[in-house]
């Protein structure tokens, strides 16, 4: 046996790979159940491509077909309904678990220097993610997937001077057609997926890299030659890292410390999970929505049109606004404010435990915010929520303007040099 | 510069060229052509993204009949898939059109939304019938007709007109936007001509 691993060791370096990136890699000893969601979110990315393969095995990408062959598959395939299930379900606990490691990100200043370009790596990942899910979501051919991809494509149409021909040249038509979605699904089944698992596996590599961060937001990578003996882990930590920094006992080992805990992480979600998939898989119109049950029909608008809850509060965002490439620049703004948060955030103390109290709240009103927008983007129009998501609006991008003023001078506490 | 040769039994002199301008004429040429390659090669993926010639044909003209409208009614009718309204309107519902232009964005058509023939208070070839694009022009939604006063509840003093659910745009029985909408524009009027006094063509102009 060992003579067989050693055979395959000499020719492809299979352990050091696993001890150096999930074995032997230095976790911090404190982190909390914030750190659980980069794991739950590469277990949906995992059920995403499974379930997704299996449903291309019945679905018809055609415009006379695709409406057809998803009831077909709920009604008729063996199991179907479940793949379906866990396939819809999925895309929308992607989207709760993402949102969850950002601002579990955000709170521990996780991309604060040297974590700039890990946290623009899983910037172009949500990114990707949201272009996966719209696709996706046209795939169907209900009534919302529809009149949401006119919607979605239509806000090119905004760009000056080549804009309408843009969205023709989307299209593959002069509307949203049968072109449109053969195109979607191959850019959903093949080039977006590839695109994910890349930026994954380069935002894992720049994680290994820098290093975990951790609630107290401190290092636990010393520089060579600074910690005693005794202030170093005892725990066998690859040598990756070893011999580049002293890392003090701060640390557990990825495997099995971190694993068991983020598995029973996994077991919570997936109670959670497997109740909506099978009490709940429409969500009450969230994460399926009702006009969908409706085959597309260009000829007639659904009487509200809302894309699905994860993209509600950039909808807000848009819809705030009364000028129509102004409203498509502040939108794409809002996902930009986000990417640029390293440099938006002048501060070197990362963790909110440490800054000031108007950061904190700066970060709590922010969380209510985005909720709130994504309240007003969801649900039908109506006078006051005009006011409601300018303000709201205007309160998100406070968010980073203010960040940016007190960031230079902030009082913050004293941050301790390690964590134990 | 590094005098480190990978080829150790050549020394760095032997390997310096006395004239760099030809390795770098080359390499200049070859990035040059190699680009010029590059993008040819991703013409035709670019290309194939074009509507296609079958959907190009699906997008010709289309006649339609208008002798059984009725006055008021309005029919819609399919063009490059898109809702065309044809609505027949009523002298009583012409003569009001001016009432409310204080409350339009662009009450005299300046935004070019319509062709030339159509840039007047009716938007329209003939004044009775109106001929729109049903789509909304901020974020393409179909809007809905609103007849018998039902309008006024969206724009006071305004019995018909066009109401978009989707983010609550507002156009008049000419397809001219109410100010303070999201949606920038006035309807689309197609271009289109009469055959002869019972037949609309939609596509093309006389």
């Amino acid at each position: 046996m060992n003579a067989l691993l050693n055979w395959f060791e000499q020719r492809i370096p299979l352990m050091r790979v696993a001890n150096m990136h999930a074995i032997q890699y230095p976790a911090p000893v404190n982190m909390n159940f914030w750190y659980v969601f980069g794991f739950l979110a590469t277990i949906v990315l995992v059920n995403q491509i499974v379930t997704g393969i299996w449903l291309t095995m019945n679905f018809e990408p055609s415009a006379e077909r695709a409406f057809a062959s998803v009831e077909y598959i709920m009604r008729e395939v063996d199991y179907g309904w479940l793949i379906r299930y866990m396939h819809s379900t999925g895309a929308s606990a992607f989207f709760i678990v993402v949102y969850m490691h950002m601002f579990r990100g955000m709170i521990y200043g996780s991309y604060q220097k040297p974590r700039e370009l890990l946290w623009v790596f899983g910037m172009l990942i949500y990114l990707a993610l949201m272009a996966e899910a719209f696709m996706g979501y046209v795939l169907p051919w209900g009534q919302m997937s529809y009149w949401g991809a006119q919607v979605i494509v239509s806000l090119f149409s905004a760009i000056p001077v080549i804009g309408p021909d843009l969205v023709v040249w989307i299209q593959g038509d002069y509307v949203i057609s049968g072109a449109t979605l053969n195109r979607f699904f191959a850019l959903h089944v093949i080039a977006l997926p590839l695109v994910i698992v890349i930026l994954v596996f380069l935002h894992i590599i720049a994680l290994h890299e820098v290093g975990s961060n951790n609630p107290d937001g401190i290092a636990i990578k010393h520089k060579k030659g600074s910690l005693s003996e005794e202030e170093k882990t005892n725990y066998e930590i690859h040598e990756y890292y070893t011999s580049k920094y002293d890392i003090a006992d701060d640390v557990v080992p990825f495997f099995p410390h971190i694993v068991l805990k983020d598995l029973v992480a996994f077991s919570i979600f997936l109670a959670g999970f497997a109740y909506v998939m099978f009490f709940a898989p429409e969500m009450g119109g969230k994460f399926l929505e009702h006009p969908n049950f409706e085959i597309a029909n260009p000829l007639k608008t659904p009487e509200h049109i809302f894309p699905v809850w994860y993209f509600t509060p950039f909808y807000a965002i848009l819809k705030a606004v009364p000028d129509k490439l102004f409203g498509v620049l502040t939108m794409f703004g809002a996902i930009a404010a986000l990417f640029a948060l390293p440099w938006l955030d002048r501060g070197n103390v990362r963790s909110w435990r440490y800054r000031s109290g108007l950061h904190k709240w700066n970060l709590i009103i922010f969380a209510i915010v985005f909720i709130f927008l994504g309240y007003l983007g969801g649900t039908p129009q109506e006078n006051w929520k005009i006011i409601a998501s300018q303000i709201a609006t205007v309160m998100y991008f406070g968010f980073f303007g203010l960040l940016w003023i007190y960031s230079k001078n902030e009082k913050t506490k004293p941050v301790p040099t390690r964590i134990r | 510069m590094s005098n480190v040769s990978v080829d150790a039994k050549q020394t760095a002199s032997d390997n310096q060229p006395e004239n760099t301008n030809r390795r770098k004429f080359l390499t200049v040429a070859t990035s040059v052509i190699g680009g010029i390659g590059a993008v040819g090669a991703a013409v035709p993926f670019v290309a194939s993204w074009n509507p296609s010639a079958k959907a190009k044909a699906a997008g010709a003209d289309v006649e339609v009949d208008i002798s059984g409208i009725a006055p008021g009614q309005l029919i819609r009718v399919m063009w490059r898939s898109k809702p065309v309204w044809v609505v027949r309107r009523t002298p009583e519902l012409l003569s009001s059109l001016e009432a409310h232009e204080d409350q339009l964005r662009d009450p005299n058509s300046e935004n070019e939304q319509q062709p030339a023939f159509a840039q007047n208070r009716y938007r329209s070839l003939k004044d009775e019938y109106l001929v729109l694009v049903g789509i909304c022009t901020h974020l393409g939604c179909s809007p809905q007709h609103l007849a018998e006063g039902a309008f006024a509840e969206y724009a006071e003093g305004v019995a018909e007109g066009f109401f978009c659910p989707c983010h609550g745009s507002k156009f008049d029985m000419a397809g001219r936007v109410f100010a303070g909408v999201p949606a920038p524009l006035n309807l689309v009027v197609p271009p289109y001509q009469y055959l002869d006094d019972n037949t609309l063509l939609i596509g093309s102009e006389a």
